[in-house]
């Protein structure tokens, strides 16, 4: 019979264990793996200060983020959210719909790099060179666009000499980030959709059909051309260490800690650097956010103290300990407007 | 003469069928040597590459422990980053410069703090006294010291700075660099600086996870197969329902993290990330795990145990609770211990409801946030800073070593109490 009762307490232990959880005192923040070192590093800044909590990142990329946060008001739900793009129109209706309102805060700028092995040959591309690399339909190279519109063909370019004499004289291997990604939606937008305006008629074409415009300019090949790698860019520095023809697309970050592997390609005449990337010089960067639940400032605790360490100098200023994790920082003034709507959660409007 | 010939013929078709033999062994040795081989060499490559992670380099500075930094009524809250920086500094009085003192600055880890900071509470007496002590060294330097970065390639290929280097000489000819056994992998929780990162809070994390996934699942494991192989008639329904558990324990672990996303998560409103979900996910991928092996436990238990019992007037319960499943207890412990093994390694199920997250703080209960080792690991291994690479490999052999002391229980409860007939 003991045997029994010890077994049946132990039972009664297991369905006794507190279910619904207390109020919440930890932040909880979502979104994107891109901004998740930086918010990592200032959540872990902040949980260091000792006066709340260490807040609780999770990485669920952009979209996934602003699903969750958009999905209401409550403990339950997410009080920031990351993003490595702004919200969408879309989004931010859903959000309202749910009767959230937000904060929108800009951390900074992250550049996406070109970039292989430094036994390769040193690649200098143009966006138009770019495109014509990486799209599935591109525009006839025999039969130049006299007219107002010229179908595409599917991409004939197998060497990137073939695109450019100046080019080497080697096959286009590209690899780059799955779908899920918002460094491929970036790069999409901003070295492809930017690479064929330079075609007179496909610049055209986006005042007419825009719809069709994104379609032909940021639909990636799928003949070989560009592989898709993964979201894990540690293993993507080491495949173009060990194979030097491909070409790899990611964060500046990883060019940054992994410059004795690899070189990043020169766009447009400009070296994919720090400096550059900062003074808008290099083409292909984009700005990173996040977004405040203003609904949950006072009943979770130390969100405002959390966004003020975030755009605090310390942080994402010129000097600040993001740099070292990779950020390129917003110019003074923006910083300082930052700073501001962080503290008078400054409500978003669309 | 004809008797002869037919030997002949039958030894010359005995030594084909010897040599079919010996190829047959000969392919069996070599599938072994080769698997043995390819784990030999995965097991080799993780355990070099893990090496780096397991020490850690520090400087030795004279620290004046004085006021200036520190504000003796609020100790914890002093600027031990400060006076850590400072002491540092005090070697290089040359050192002029915003920019190059920050440089200086970095050569540190943000953890330098916390080694001052922790000796000056643990040894109030040494307030207004300059003592000598270890301190942290940041990432990239530990790894130059360990010679994984290169300092002969050219600067601009490198993450250590020529003027870095010409510092850090200095200090090692003061003889002022030691290499220690890295404590802080398994005392310290998650960080983002690979050399304050830590296991400590993945490890509490699992337990935490496996014990609510042990509570959950091997009552109701035992329970179901007790019921299904001594007690429910063979019909149709019981058919069906050993069918289903048996397809159960085939299906991808993902779909059980769905399904804990919508049951537990939305329609209980259990909290996100908490090693109670966590836990219950792994029940329900456990539970055909710790059914399918007891039943076969007590399947393999011979009807005349049972028969000898009822025969001098034991009830059913009796025989059940009395005769067979002490008997089968080893039998239900391993079929246990391995799913909970298997579970322990699982992370695709836990991404979905949030286990995969930076946690810094270590769970203090089953509702705190917490992550597990695998997840843990995985998270490691998307981190851009080099130093995070031999940290993921640590994990991975800690993860290994848990597991193969797990296996090994298993076996050590199976040889202990196994009967045999």
């Amino acid at each position: 019979m003991t045997r029994f009762g010890l077994s049946l307490s132990i039972l009664a232990m297991a369905i006794s264990i507190p279910v619904h959880a207390h109020a919440r005192d930890q932040i909880e923040v979502v979104g994107s793996s891109t901004v998740f070192p930086f918010a990592t590093s200032v959540a872990e800044q902040f949980g260091r200060m000792g006066k709340f909590k260490t807040p609780v990142v999770e990485a669920t990329g952009s979209g996934g983020g602003l699903k969750l946060f958009c999905s209401g008001i409550g403990l339950q739900h997410p009080d920031v959210t990351n993003a490595s793009r702004r919200i969408k129109k879309k989004e931010f209706d859903k959000c309202q719909a749910n009767g959230i309102d937000m904060t929108e805060i800009v951390i900074g700028f992250d550049g996406i790099v070109l970039a292989n092995a430094r036994n390769g040959v040193p690649l200098k591309l143009t966006r138009k060179q770019i495109y014509l690399a990486t799209a599935k339909l591109v525009p006839d190279p025999n039969k130049p666009c006299q007219a107002a519109w010229c179908a595409p063909i599917a991409n004939p370019y197998k060497k990137w000499s073939d695109i450019d004499a100046s080019l080497p004289d080697m096959k286009i291997e590209i690899l780059g980030p799955p779908p899920t990604s918002g460094t491929r939606d970036a790069f999409q937008e901003l070295a492809m959709s930017k690479g064929a305006n330079s075609f007179p008629h496909m610049k055209a074409l986006k005042k007419t059909d825009k719809s069709l415009w994104k379609k032909l300019t940021r639909t990636i090949r799928e003949d070989g051309g560009w592989i898709d790698a993964g979201e894990n860019d540690n293993l993507m520095v080491s495949k173009l260490a060990a194979n030097s023809r491909a070409v790899g697309v990611f964060g500046f970050s990883f060019l940054d800690q992994n410059a004795e592997k690899i070189r990043g390609a020169i766009v447009e005449d400009v070296v994919p650097s720090f400096d550059n990337i900062a003074d808008g010089k290099y083409g292909i960067s984009r700005s990173l956010y996040f977004y405040i639940k203003q609904a949950h400032v006072g009943t979770v605790p130390g969100i405002l103290e959390y966004v003020r360490e975030f755009t605090s100098e310390d942080a994402f200023g010129e000097d600040g300990y993001l740099l070292d994790k990779g950020l390129i920082p917003l110019p003074r003034q923006e910083r300082l407007k930052y700073r501001k709507d962080g503290q008078n959660l400054t409500k978003l409007s669309m | 003469m004809t008797e002869f010939s037919q030997t002949d013929a039958r030894k010359a078709q005995l030594a084909k069928r010897y040599r079919a033999e010996t190829r047959f062994k000969a392919f069996g040795i070599g599938a072994i040597c080769t698997a043995g081989l390819i784990l030999l060499f995965l097991m080799g490559s993780i355990l070099i590459s893990s090496l780096p992670a397991f020490t850690q380099h520090y400087v030795t500075l004279d620290i004046e422990i004085s006021e200036r930094h520190i504000d003796t009524q609020n100790l914890a809250d002093s600027d031990w980053r400060g006076l850590a920086r400072a002491s540092l500094r005090a070697q290089f009085p040359d050192v002029q410069g915003r920019r190059d003192k920050r440089a200086l600055g970095k050569l540190l880890s943000l953890g330098a703090s916390d080694d001052v900071r922790d000796y000056v509470l643990a040894n109030p007496s040494s307030l207004g006294t300059s003592v000598r002590l270890p301190v942290t060294f940041s990432d990239d330097i530990d790894l130059l010291l360990k010679g994984v970065i290169d300092r002969e390639l050219p600067e601009n290929e490198r993450v250590v700075s020529n003027q870095d280097l010409a510092w850090l000489d200095q200090l090692v000819a003061e003889g002022r660099i030691s290499r220690k056994f890295a404590t802080k992998i398994f005392t310290n929780g998650d960080s983002r600086e690979p050399e304050l990162a830590g296991l400590r809070g993945a490890l509490v994390g699992t337990l935490w996870t496996l014990l609510v996934t042990l509570l959950a699942s091997f009552p109701l494991g035992v329970m179901a197969a007790i019921y299904l192989e001594e007690i429910a008639p063979k019909n149709r329904l019981t058919r069906i329902i050993e069918v289903n558990i048996n397809n159960l324990a085939a299906v991808p672990s993902i779909v059980f993290g769905l399904l804990g996303l919508a049951v537990f998560i939305n329609f209980f409103g259990m909290p996100r990330s908490a090693p109670l979900v966590g836990g219950l996910v792994l029940a329900l991928m456990t539970l055909p795990r710790i059914i399918i092996p007891t039943r076969a436990a007590f399947a393999a238990i011979p009807p005349s145990i049972r028969e000898a019992a009822m025969g001098v007037g034991a009830s059913r319960l009796q025989v059940i609770m009395h005769h067979v499943l002490p008997l089968a207890m080893p039998g239900i412990l391993t079929g246990t211990i391995i799913g909970l093994a298997q579970a322990a390694g699982e992370t695709a199920p836990l991404l979905m409801i949030g286990m995969m997250a930076f946690i810094v703080d270590v769970p203090t209960d089953v509702t705190a946030k917490a992550t597990v080792l695998p997840a843990q690991i995985y998270m490691w291994a998307n981190n851009p800073e080099r130093a995070f690479m031999a940290r993921t490999s640590a994990g991975i052999v800690v993860l290994l070593s848990l597991l193969l002391l797990v296996n090994a229980t298993a076996i050590y409860f199976r040889k202990r109490f196994e009967k045999r007939w």
